[in-house]
């Protein structure tokens, strides 16, 4: 990221022409607004955070960011507060997660190969109908999905969740490493093929490895979002033994009328944490990934 | 799903070991397999096109003209559901909320996202980490565990009533239980994910070639002047692109409004979405058929303002030569 900037500073080459003083004055504003900003956005997690260390009833009456009384029982409060301990609605959303991140990396850089790398009929058009798909509501499919699925008798299973990622359903992926794959020049695929190798080994010999940063921002992506998703999975999954962790999170605040907002916050923070952890780790790969295709 | 997977990679050797075997005539077989290959690459794709995207679609098109409660099979009853929403003044007021949170919601967003990325991009130090920072509430704003947060945040005794207590205000209202200001909350936290188009926004500044300022300050066009006359212009088809985006994005809106409201769209409907009415038509009362043509209907929506924007942007979107 860094190097990123020593690279190509944009605006430093211009602000040499005026005066210094001019210069200096403006960056001085700029990283005191920054600044705050951030804190302004921050706050509200940061106070999150730490009040999942504070008593319930000192939540409402404490602004601050340090708590006065510390406690730890929150989380184990909070842990077992649900039917199952949360261990288990981790462990349901980790198979759905898991499950959509190898459909996603499998279906759609198969899908990208054809589309970056091979002539077929109406090619342009079926690339037009993916392009569509990426901006179609799940809302507008979800009658028909949900009528499909539980004649199947799939509902309160993984299989709504994961079987439409390992179709390809994501375009957005798709799109992500079509760009990604017309860039690798196909003197290598030229090369291969001269050595002998068909399609399925120029793909997986070839663009599988070189696409690395691509696959890497599809996986932290499918995770964070799969991680964060809630609609579908609270039309899928309507047995609490299935319930995933956002869904048993809104269990918390909707069965009690009084809600014990220190366990809550705790588990809140848990099921953030994972985000955090991958974006904190993947940051490089998001960056480049939303540069590209304008992902969330 | 697996056995499609299979069935393409079972398939697959099988179509490459043609050329393999003969080096000398390769051409004729390899054509052969270069027509079936990207059939079977797309296999799941089309698939998934079929049972999961555009059949449905189809399949919903058809359901919105019965009546179908999942229980025995759908009933043709013509275009009674569409009477029905027409009629229906929870749709309305549904529509009414989405379109006010989009037109709120979005601009802000936008502008917010813009003014930062060009605070950020003057090569100032530690971009990395402010980019980082700002980003951040992007990938967890549409979670539960945020939409949970933002609920105490803005209750009668939440964390802004607790802040305006302490400077002074007597009576701040419950923000969230009051139908003045529940969507307004939600626009907030739509507000607060500006992380995601500023960094698109921050890419496409990198793209403006310095050389456009320097002859633009060399002839004496201020700050202001070089904002209107090079920035926006140049950074038109990102704008655009964002608008898009984001629009699409927000209409889809749910997760925050079911928390906040415990899955009603109240107070007083006053944060009902329109996603949020089809899934209790849908799946709170299992009225299958209505559901589908409010479907329909939203899909006539997101793609009407798509095209709308695509038609628009003729008269402002700037894409050089």
């Amino acid at each position: 990221m860094a190097t990123d900037l020593t690279v190509a500073p944009p605006v430093a080459a211009t602000e040499k022409l005026p005066d210094r003083k001019i210069k200096q004055r403006p960056r001085w504003l700029a990283h005191t607004v920054l600044i705050l900003g951030a804190l302004l956005m921050l706050y509200p997690l940061l106070w999150m955070l730490s009040s999942s260390f504070k008593f319930t009833e000192d939540i409402f009456s404490q602004t601050g960011l340090v708590p006065e009384r510390v406690t730890g029982s929150n989380y184990p409060d909070g842990w077992t507060a649900l039917p199952r301990d949360f261990d288990h609605y981790i462990w349901n959303s980790l198979v759905i997660v898991v499950g959509s991140i190898i459909g996603n990396l499998l279906a759609c850089s198969l899908a990208a190969y054809a589309f970056a790398r091979l002539e077929f009929k109406f090619k342009k058009f079926w690339f037009a109908v993916m392009l569509g798909t990426m901006m179609l509501p799940i809302h507008v499919v979800i009658v028909p999905q949900y009528v499909l699925f539980s004649e199947l008798d799939w509902i309160n299973t993984y299989w709504p969740l994961i079987v439409p990622k390992l179709l390809a359903t994501d375009g957005f992926f798709i799109f992500l490493m079509v760009q990604f794959i017309r860039g690798i020049p196909t003197e290598l695929d030229e090369a291969a093929r001269i050595d002998g190798c068909g399609h399925f080994a120029i793909f997986w010999r070839i663009v599988i490895p070189l696409s690395v940063p691509a696959l890497a921002t599809t996986a932290i992506f499918t995770f964070i979002w799969t991680w964060n998703d809630f609609f579908s999975q609270l039309i899928f999954l309507t047995d609490p033994e299935m319930y995933t962790v956002p869904v048993a999170l809104r269990t918390f605040v909707d069965a009690t009328s009084q809600t014990p907002w220190g366990p809550v916050f705790a588990m809140s923070i848990v099921a953030l944490a994972p985000v955090f952890g991958f974006f904190l780790a993947g940051q490089r790969y998001l960056v480049r990934g939303i540069a590209t295709t304008g992902l969330k | 799903m697996s056995s499609t997977l299979d069935v393409s990679s079972r398939e697959r050797p099988h179509d490459e070991a043609p050329p393999g075997r003969g080096h000398d005539a390769p051409r004729a077989t390899r054509k052969k397999s270069g027509r079936l290959a990207p059939y079977l690459f797309l296999a799941p794709w089309f698939a998934g096109l079929l049972f999961i995207t555009a059949g449905p679609i189809a399949a919903s098109a058809y359901l919105s003209f019965t009546d179908y409660s999942l229980i025995g099979s759908p009933e043709w009853i013509g275009l009674d559901n569409f009477e029905r929403m027409f009629n229906d003044p929870r749709f309305y007021q549904s529509l009414k909320v989405t379109f006010i949170y989009v037109v709120v919601s979005v601009p802000l967003q936008l502008a917010f996202a813009l003014f930062l990325a060009m605070v950020l991009d003057r090569g100032l130090k530690g971009l990395a980490l402010y980019r980082s920072v700002y980003y951040l509430p992007s990938l967890i704003g549409g979670s539960v565990a945020i939409a949970i947060l933002w609920r105490q945040i803005f209750g009668s005794d939440g964390l802004l009533n607790q802040v305006l207590r302490f400077i002074g205000f007597e009576n701040p209202p419950g923000w969230v239980s009051n139908p003045d200001y529940a969507l307004g909350t939600l626009i907030v936290l739509n507000v607060w994910t500006f992380g995601a188009p500023m960094v698109i926004f921050l890419a496409g500044l990198r793209q403006i070639p310095t050389m456009y300022y320097e002859a633009a300050s060399l002839d004496g066009a201020g700050k202001a002047r070089q904002f209107f006359q090079v920035t926006l212009p140049l950074l038109s088809p990102i704008i655009f692109f964002n608008l898009v985006l984001q629009t699409i994005n927000a209409f889809q809106t749910f997760t925050q409004a079911f928390i906040v409201s415990g899955g009603t769209g109240g107070p007083a409907d006053s944060t009902l979405f329109y996603t949020l009415y089809l899934y209790q038509r849908g799946f709170g009362n299992f009225d299958m058929g209505y559901a589908s043509a409010l479907a329909w209907f939203l899909l006539l929506i997101v793609g009407g303002l798509t095209a709308i924007n695509f038609l628009a942007s003729k008269y402002w979107v700037f894409y050089g030569d």
